[in-house]
């Protein structure tokens, strides 16, 4: 996984709710069996409309998402984070996440930044405002900053470990291997195999 | 002070606990299709790691199978078919690959089998893994990381999820259905009502359906946002377990139910959210946007966008769907009714859709896909596609057909589909496709007059 600590990028405002990960990233490109390439199904749908904010050419290059709330609910499709990653993004902030697409961000280095609907709102208006405004999200000191604001967020101590430092989670699981074996010894006898 | 269903089974699956840590969960069965798992295999090899427990786990082919006979003919998606039988071959898992007896959508073919039981975890790379949770068990989905994270440790790091208590008291009426509840709650509380929570469904009206009913509500928890949704076992559970391929016989069935019997909330466990409904005021419902929660009684009309708690969505959704405020939902007309899906392609949907059929024709191209090979069979035997031909609507091959738009069965731009399955989003069905979600029963009434219908009005 891709280390973050801090980052500084430019940002792009998706004024729009409940923006499920089918529109992340369309079934027809879950077909893929490499781990590569999902940039370009990014959006695609709505990238084909040539006002998508996406298509604006003074947001491209930028790192950073700012979407309106309940982003990346629906499938599970890790596709939706490899997407937007490989499009460019560091990091999304958004009031609220579906859970499991917050769980495969953190997975792979995608930092999902909570912050209040109002918060977001004025980031969204700056970043309006001035496109070539500077953001940075800084998970070290748990804040992000914009032309002279700054806002913190809540991540746990874990994650945000993790995170910082890069840590792949099976490395760190297969260290209590023994504790699984003996779990395993204790489970009921009556519970079911595949075999 | 008491504990509820969701902390029971959370608690016996604990593998490992440390401060500041997520708890280490034990995994008891791991579902795999296609779509989610070739990346996971491939880290596992980059890594020279084996799969723990095969034994564990087991694969189905579902997602990008056509519903007619005959071999895959898109390349890409039989290269991903293909794929996973190289990885379920070299890894030594189970596989139901396409024409098998046992082959199905996988949230089907899980309960089917027997596999899925009271108080196990659950897990699949797919959302819809929250139906096994009417079983009484721990489900929820995964992504591709996590997927490979089971494969190699057969645990999972988690956090605990709050717990909500969905309270249904009364009876549904006379032709209300599962699926008409789900799609209530989902739209009193919000594609993101239940966001962080394990859901537990309780009540009356929840103790009254049989299993399928409930595999259906817990399936869409994730519509609600949701990380699982369960169901506490009963009678109703254990009579559809016994006699499964895999579930457990003689002394070992006794010793299990009596365990099972202790798999409900205590009386004075606290749930940190609790949503009331009353089951005996709800009538069909259907969605008119482009999310789960934008839904509505079937007797009633669009919004307009600003009766909706999200005016801006809605304005966009109606474009999207091409509606306007005001339409009556029964004046929609519909070009396709798609009867299946893991939320609806089971045996008493079939038989819903036959009762409303038999000795009906249809006015519109309807495809009746079960969810399993096994649906399939058990709805020949009753003659059910007797009646589904008779009337004029398709009946396929099992697999997720238009549930998504990743194999054949899509949906052509503009075109509007009354569907059975769990999603509305924009493009789900195919690119441009608009959907409105519905029960199996309003689904056939659809199907004969060709606009949105509940069956008591035909
Ligand atoms: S039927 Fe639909 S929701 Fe269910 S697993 Fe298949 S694609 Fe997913």
């Amino acid at each position: 996984m891709e280390a973050f600590t801090t980052h500084t990028g430019r940002a792009v405002p998706l004024r729009r709710s409940n923006v499920d990960t089918d529109q992340i990233i369309p079934a027809v490109w879950l077909k893929q069996v490499s781990r590569t390439g999902f940039e370009r199904g990014l959006f695609a749908a709505w990238r084909e409309d040539p006002g998508f904010v996406l298509n604006d050419p003074v947001y491209q290059g930028a790192s950073i998402l700012v979407a309106g709330p309940d982003f990346g609910t629906g499938s599970s499709r890790e596709h939706a984070v490899w997407a937007l990653q490989q499009y460019g993004f560091r990091a999304v902030i958004a009031a609220r996440f579906g859970d499991i697409f917050r769980n495969n961000s953190t997975k792979m280095g995608l930092l999902p930044v909570v912050l209040p609907d109002a918060t977001v709102e004025a980031l969204q208006a700056a970043v309006e405002a001035d496109p070539s405004a500077e953001v940075t999200v800084d998970l070290v000191e748990r804040q992000v900053r914009w032309g002279g604001e700054s806002a913190g967020f809540e991540i746990d101590d874990y994650t945000r470990w993790r995170l910082l430092s890069g840590l792949d989670d099976i490395g760190l699981t297969l260290r209590h291997a023994d504790d699984v074996a003996e779990y395993e010894n204790g489970r009921q006898p009556w519970l079911p195999t595949t075999v | 002070m008491g504990r509820t269903l969701a902390e029971k089974v959370w608690e016996q699956h604990v593998v490992r606990r440390a401060d500041g840590e997520p708890d280490l969960l034990y995994i008891d069965l791991h579902l795999i299709h296609e779509v989610t798992s070739p990346q996971a295999f491939d880290g596992l090899r980059l890594a020279g790691r084996k799969v723990r427990r095969p034994d564990l786990t087991i694969a189905t082919e579902d997602h990008n199978v056509p519903t007619v006979l005959g071999p895959i003919a898109d390349p890409v998606s039989k290269a991903q078919v293909e794929t996973l039988r190289k990885n379920a071959a070299e890894f030594g898992i189970r596989l139901h690959p396409m024409g098998d007896a046992g082959q199905g959508v996988v949230h089907i073919i899980g309960p089917q089998f027997g596999l899925t039981q009271p108080g196990m975890t659950v897990v699949c790379g797919d959302s819809h893994t929250s139906t096994h949770g009417a079983f009484g068990a721990l489900a929820f989905g995964i992504g591709t990381s996590e997927v490979e994270h089971v494969l190699a440790t057969q645990t999972l790091p988690a956090y605990r999820p709050k717990t909500m208590a969905i309270e249904v008291s009364g009876a549904l009426p006379y032709g209300v259905t599962a699926k008409d509840l789900i799609l209530a709650i989902i739209a009193k509380i919000g594609t993101g009502g239940g966001q962080g929570h394990i859901v537990e469904y309780r009540g009356q009206a929840i103790r009254d359906l049989s299993m399928e009913g409930r595999m259906t509500v817990c399936n869409m928890s994730i519509e609600a946002g949701a990380r699982a949704g369960m169901i506490a076992p009963d009678e109703t559970t254990f009579e559809y377990l016994k006699g499964r391929q895999h579930a457990p016989s003689g002394e070992a069935w006794d010793a299990a139910v009596e365990y099972w019997r202790s798999l409900r909330t205590d009386d004075d466990a606290v749930f940190d959210t609790v949503v009331e409904i009353d089951a005996s005021t709800l009538t069909p419902f259907v969605t008119w946007g482009t999310n789960p929660g934008q839904g509505a009684p079937l007797s009633g009309a669009v919004p307009a966008p600003e009766e909706t708690s999200d005016p801006a969505a809605a304005q966009r959704a109606l474009e999207y769907m091409d509606l306007r405020a005001g339409t009556p939902l029964t004046e929609i007309q519909v070009d396709t009714v798609f009867v299946g899906s893991c939320t609806n392609g089971r045996l008493e949907d079939l038989r819903a859709v036959a009762d409303v059929l038999r000795g009906r024709t249809v006015a519109t191209r309807t495809l009746i896909v079960p969810g399993s090979m096994r649906v399939k069979a058990e709805a020949e035997a009753e003659g059910l596609d007797e009646v589904f031909k008779a009337a004029g609507a398709e009946w396929r091959e099992a697999g997720c057909s238009m549930c998504l738009g990743m194999n054949p069965d899509i949906l052509a731009p503009g075109e509007r589909s009354a569907s059975t399955s769990n999603r509305n989003f924009e493009g789900r069905q195919g690119k441009g496709g608009r959907t409105h979600l519905v029960s199996p029963a309003v689904a056939a009434a659809t199907a004969v007059t060709g606009r949105l219908t509940a069956p008591a009005d035909l």
